[in-house]
């Protein structure tokens, strides 16, 4: 199974090297908002396997997007990554708080990203990709 | 597993460089600011600091150590400065425009790792951190004079409670705007949203919450900072987007939540709401450009072409049916078909252009850092004055333009304006102006720099062109004065130090006008002792398509580029006459060199023709007519390269497919001009043949 996954930073070049880690050999089927809006629009009508969001963010930042699914009924089944530069646990912390279900610090590896989906699917108890 | 990297590696590329050049403008923006001692606006500073914070980030994902370590220090600084710890100074300027030039040169490496840039990516990061900032004010937090709330507080990042801390402290009133926006629009609302709010408030930050939201809208709690009275934003926005609530000062209580989950839900959107024919939430990605190798739109271009062909043989097919009464009916349909599907290629093909163009101010955007440096290090004042940044051009030749057009700029400060005593003492400002102007002039676009400094010496310029042995004495004697500033133009006429007692502009001069005419463009210059000097280039707005004149020499046929033609027209033998060894025609009262192309390219011309043509053309300042033997028509053609064998072939500048299995060769008029002019005369001039 793909995962349908959701990534959410301003920057293209991370969307597209997130895409690239996670589309090959099928791992997981990934959708790319560029903005806090974009991701709101999404979020609205899809229900996600896994949402990597980053921190940093004008306007509506990751911490803001992480406290809105929190709430939002379609993404409780939604595994949340943070993702930020921050390697002083701070942003670690306060996303854990706001529901993150782990915390991945720039600059992240390919295999890092896919052990991490993979073990936290494997937690979940779905079945990995 | 293979490594996503290399395949994305271009889109790291792309993003990189549209962050250093944005980060090249937003510190145009600061040091301008500065120079006027003003207080630079927050969000300019925020900007600047998101460029290096993403920077950052994707450098360490692809690999660009150096990159990465000189982005992290001055991210360190711009964290600092953006947080009200530290100030702006010229040192810190300094640092800052140094590694826009630092962070091109290694993104441009081969090998991002590079082990010999290691000491010098060091050495400056040392520089940057020798930058003093001073330790934090450390006062009451006003954020806890505030019923923020501490749901709102979690989600908060470090600079967005800054902006709180530094508005609350400047004396402004925080409020809460809480409005509902429809998904599908939402990008929209919000843009006119920052368009009412702009000069009223600061917007703190957007926090989406689930009352009053579901599928197809949400509402969003709108953190503001204004000086505005309550009132006042009130009738502002309560009507249009949702309520406004002052958040109250609370003296004497700590931090009491006022609950967001406990505002009673349904509140309704007051936007229009758009009808959503499917039922469904748009899925659509929703960014609204897309990046495009430009190679991609050369090979939609050729397809363009390709269906050019097909659209005139199909027109072959039909033509053979002409004349057979029992198809008149459907030939007519189908020749307004054809018409039909002709205006659809040529709009198709106009697009395609369309995407290729982008502003000049690309590329101007560069020239204010460079202008401030090559001011500093010279020790002259100097401004830079901008007009038709939004002229637009071929995304290439834009690309191309960057080089000659920076060695123009440097050349006219390093040459051109003098220094800051000198003018005073010539009585003229003791700021330079450097102008850059850019504007369309029929398919072409033109582009000038001119300075306001010391002129050139056109006496001294020949006696170098002479003592260089580039020209004998004798034929300098004939030279005109306009004759003479061209000198500056030839290889080898200034190549060291000594070019500054010409006050001249020697230093890669002809590397400037080779760069220019390889994109088929011309430089020309004018320059006046004591005033100053305009260089102007003029260029095609694009390569990938041209419209040119038909033209027939012999049975073969020639394209020539309109942009070069001003005029045709037919002339008589007897008309042509000898002046100095070549060949000219006397037009309304002035004298036009010809060149008879025939004998040029080795064929033969038409026959005994009573009347052939001349089809003048004009390149800067200069005209040459060029004889041809029939004019047979304008065309929009699309350039394709001559193989590798024939491209080092003088004076032709591609190949175009004229369908009806007609090819013509396209001239390659900056090429011809230059060999006429400056090539000795290589060129055949025109035999009159009586």
């Amino acid at each position: 199974m793909a995962f349908h996954t959701l990534i959410v930073d301003d920057s293209s070049a991370v969307r597209a090297f997130v895409r690239a880690a996670l589309e090959d050999a099928d791992f997981a089927r990934v959708q790319e908002a560029e903005t806090g809006f974009e991701a709101l629009q999404l979020l609205a009508s899809n229900a996600f396997d896994v949402v990597i969001v980053d921190v940093n963010m004008p306007d509506i930042n990751g911490l803001e997007l992480l406290a809105f699914m929190k709430k939002s009924p379609r993404q409780q089944g939604a595994t949340k990554i943070l993702i930020s530069t921050r390697a002083d646990g701070l942003d670690a912390k306060r996303g854990a708080k706001l529901g993150a279900d782990a915390f991945l610090a720039k600059p992240f590896g390919v295999d890092d990203l896919r052990k991490l989906i993979r073990g936290l699917a494997d937690r979940n108890g779905e079945v990995s990709g | 597993m293979s490594d996503p990297r290399d395949n994305v590696q271009q889109e790291f590329l792309a993003e990189a460089q549209e962050l250093v050049e944005a980060l090249s403008r937003d510190l145009l923006l600061l040091d301008e600011a500065h120079q006027r001692a003003e207080r630079p606006d927050s969000s300019l500073i925020n900007e600047i600091f998101r460029s290096v914070h993403t920077l950052k980030g994707i450098a360490g994902m692809f690999g660009y150590k150096h990159v990465g370590t000189i982005a992290h220090a001055l991210e360190d600084l711009l964290e600092d400065l953006r947080l009200g710890r530290t100030d702006i100074g010229d040192p810190l300027l300094d640092v800052l425009f140094d590694s826009v030039e630092r962070f091109q040169r290694l993104l441009a490496l081969d090998d991002p790792q590079a082990p010999e840039e290691a000491p010098g990516v060091d050495a400056y990061v040392a520089a940057v951190r020798s930058i003093g900032t001073q330790p934090p004010v450390e006062e009451g937090d006003p954020l806890n004079q505030y019923a923020i709330g501490s749901a709102v507080l979690s989600v908060l990042t470090e600079y967005e409670e800054h902006r709180l801390r530094a508005c609350i402290r400047e004396g402004m009133q925080l409020y809460r705007l809480r409005a509902t926006f429809e998904l599908t629009a939402i990008d929209d609302s919000i843009e006119d949203l920052r368009d009412v709010v702009h000069d009223d408030a600061e917007i703190i930050t957007y926090l989406p919450s689930l009352e009053g939201g579901n599928d197809e809208s949400i509402e969003l709690v709108v953190l503001l900072a204004s000086r505005v009275p309550e009132a006042e934003l009130k009738a502002h926005f309560e009507g249009r987007y949702g309520t406004v609530e002052a958040i109250e000062e609370q003296k004497h209580l700590p931090t009491v939540p006022p609950n967001l989950t406990s505002i009673p839900p349904g509140s309704q959107s007051l936007l229009p709401q758009p009808e959503d024919e499917t039922g469904q939430a748009s899925l659509r990605s929703v960014a609204n450009s897309v990046r495009v190798d430009i190679r991609k739109l050369d090979d939609l271009m050729n397809v363009v072409g390709e269906l050019s062909l097909v659209r005139s043989a199909v027109g072959r097919a039909v033509a053979g049916l002409d004349g057979d009464p029992k198809y008149r009916q459907s030939l007519r349909e189908l020749d307004r078909l054809g018409r039909g599907f002709e205006r659809q290629l040529s709009e198709l093909r106009t697009r395609i252009l369309d995407v290729r163009m982008v502003p000049l101010g690309q590329v101007f955007s560069k020239f204010g850092r460079i202008v401030r440096q090559a001011a500093r290090e010279h020790d002259k004042q100097v401004r830079l004055v901008v007009t038709g940044a939004n002229t637009e051009m071929d995304k290439l030749i834009v690309e191309e333009l960057a080089d000659p057009l920076m060695h123009l700029v440097r050349n006219a400060i390093d040459h051109g304006i003098e220094s800051v005593e000198t003018r005073m003492r010539l009585a003229k400002p003791a700021e330079g102006t450097l102008a850059l102007n850019a504007y369309h002039k029929g398919r072409n676009v033109v582009i000038e720099v001119e300075d306001d400094g010391g002129g050139m010496n056109a006496h001294k310029l020949r006696e170098k062109a002479v003592s260089r042995g580039l020209l004998t004495a004798e034929a300098g004697q004939e030279l005109t004065r306009q004759d003479m500033l061209n000198l500056v133009f030839l290889p080898g006429l200034s190549t060291n130090a000594e070019v500054t007692d010409l006050s001249g502009r020697g230093v890669g001069m002809d590397v400037v006008k080779t760069n220019i005419l390889r994109m088929g463009g011309v430089v020309s210059i004018a320059s006046e002792q004591g005033i100053g000097t305009k260089i102007t280039v003029t260029l095609p707005i694009t390569l990938a398509i041209i419209r040119a004149l038909i033209i027939k020499i012999g049975a073969r046929l020639f394209a020539l580029p309109i942009s070069a033609v001003r005029e045709a027209i037919p002339f008589a033998p007897q008309d042509v006459r000898t002046i100095q060894g070549r060949k000219v025609l006397t037009m309304r009262g002035e004298t036009l060199p010809i060149c008879d192309l025939a004998p040029l390219f080795g064929l033969r011309g038409a026959k005994q023709h009573a009347s052939r043509f001349v089809i003048v053309c004009e390149m800067g300042n200069r005209e040459l007519g060029f004889v041809v033997d029939e004019l047979v028509g304008q065309e929009d053609v699309i350039i394709k390269a001559l193989g590798p064998t024939l491209s080092s072939v003088l004076g032709f500048a591609g190949a175009a497919d004229l369908g009806n299995q007609k090819l013509a060769l396209v001239l390659d008029a900056p090429a011809l001009f230059s060999e006429y002019f400056d090539g000795g005369g290589a060129l055949p001039s025109v035999e009159a043949r009586a």
